[in-house]
């Protein structure tokens, strides 16, 4: 099967670069599902689950937003932040989320509204990549 | 001349110190590799970065529509981000920075020049020579990430947006090699794309277009020259305090050498005066 190279870096790392099949990417106007030798591409995208396939294997990692640009056949995620199902600890992520939701009530400004709304939105999406990876393991367990 | 046992006491606290900073100036090595290798890894990231900002830029635009960010204006006011360590021992890298931001500031006098001042060096000498300090990042640690220059390039490029400052510089010192620290000034905005040749043109489908994508990608690009002016200062700071430091315990050690010889000579002498007094004293019975 035909895969390509997909490559997902921040300002501080490189998360992630191997040969995937299929990736679906959180868009501002949507979900994106990228094949090989998609046309070339420039997006934003928003806070969200990126999924690769791998030899019908799936895997989720959580962005915070950032680009996603397809040329030849290689695709680059520049992500603000971006983490592996595993690497988030769930229990933090549960309590960033609290916190995140109280900052949500109790903020005054627009703006403030607006920040905690992002950061509430960033925190769902870690734990849904987190609560995903359990989920996927257990059942392969069984 | 003082006893043998004050001379010891010296040598013990001298090598004490000499212990010190030898801790110090492996420290200051291993933290300067982290920092090299924090500043490779975030590369592959930042040149994209450009790359794609020069292919954006090069697309027709609305004049009006435009980021902020990218207007360039007359300056008549001037903003310089000065990034310093928080501490000293650093030899002379904190006071060759602050020169520089200094004469910069100088250069551009008449026209209203304001700080942000990152790190505490920084801030102190820009607050004691009466600059407008705007605002103070301290603390950034070691090994600060992305999250943490986020603050700062807001506060910046709102300023800029606002038209509140016309040009924004970063001062910082550039790390050239571990023994040299090259202190510079370098302007962060307007932020000027890199020009694009035509055979780099892609053509890329830009969703939702390429304004938008533009303009979500710039504030993207200012944080990362500030990180990396960060990363730069910091690597910068480590090597120079590692030198510094080695200087010291190299210095501690030949004054331990230095000391250690004026010992034996004192101890020598001591035991000669001790000699003399017991013969002196035989002779003195005998007679």
């Amino acid at each position: 099967m035909a895969s390509f190279q997909l490559e997902i870096v921040t300002a501080e790392r490189i998360v992630y670069s191997e040969q995937v099949d299929l990736l679906v990417a959180p868009g501002t106007d949507g979900e994106l599902g990228i094949l090989p030798n998609h046309s070339p591409l420039l997006t934003t995208l928003k806070a969200g689950e990126i999924c690769v396939e791998q030899n019908d294997e799936r895997n989720y990692i959580a962005v915070t937003g950032g680009f996603l640009e397809v040329i030849g056949n290689k695709a680059t995620i520049l992500a603000d932040t971006a983490e592996y199902a595993d690497e988030i600890n769930e229990e933090r992520a549960e309590e960033a989320m609290k916190r995140a939701e109280q900052r949500v009530e109790s903020s005054t400004s627009a703006m403030d509204l607006e920040r905690a709304v992002a950061a509430m939105r960033r925190s769902q999406v870690r734990l849904r990549v987190a609560r995903r990876k359990r989920t996927s393991n257990s059942t392969s367990r069984s | 001349m003082p006893s043998v046992r004050q001379i010891k006491r010296r040598i013990r606290s001298v090598e004490n110190t000499a212990k010190i900073t030898k801790a110090m100036s492996m420290i200051a090595a291993s933290k300067m590799r982290r920092t090299q290798e924090a500043a490779l890894q975030s590369r592959p990231y930042s040149d994209h970065l450009r790359q794609l900002l020069a292919d954006l830029a090069a697309q027709p635009h609305e004049e009006e529509k435009l980021s902020p960010l990218l207007e360039t204006r007359v300056v008549q006011r001037l903003q310089v981000i000065v990034i310093t360590p928080d501490r000293g021992l650093t030899g002379g890298l904190n006071s060759s920075i602050n020169r520089t931001a200094a004469q910069f500031l100088i250069d551009h006098e008449g026209i209203e020049t304001t700080v942000v001042a990152v790190g505490k060096k920084g801030s102190e000498f820009m607050a004691r020579t009466g600059q407008n300090v705007k605002a103070v990042f301290t603390d950034l640690g070691d090994r600060p990430n992305i999250e943490d220059i986020r603050p700062i390039a807001t506060i910046v490029s709102n300023q800029y947006a606002n038209a509140e400052v016309d040009a924004v510089y970063l001062a910082y010192s550039d790390f050239v090699s571990t023994v040299s620290q090259k202190p510079v000034v370098l302007p962060l905005l307007p932020v000027i794309p890199a020009a694009l040749q035509d055979k780099d043109m892609v053509g890329y489908i830009y969703e939702p277009n390429s304004q938008e994508v533009l303009s979500a990608l710039l504030p993207r690009f200012v944080e990362m020259q500030i990180y990396h002016a960060v990363l730069e200062a910091i690597a910068s700071e480590q090597s120079a305090r590692m030198v510094a430091m080695r200087n010291a315990t190299d210095n501690a050690n030949q004054m331990v050498d230095d000391l250690t010889l004026v010992m034996n000579k004192a101890r020598q002498e001591s035991i000669t005066t001790e000699l003399l007094d017991i013969v002196g004293g035989a002779a003195a019975v005998e007679a």
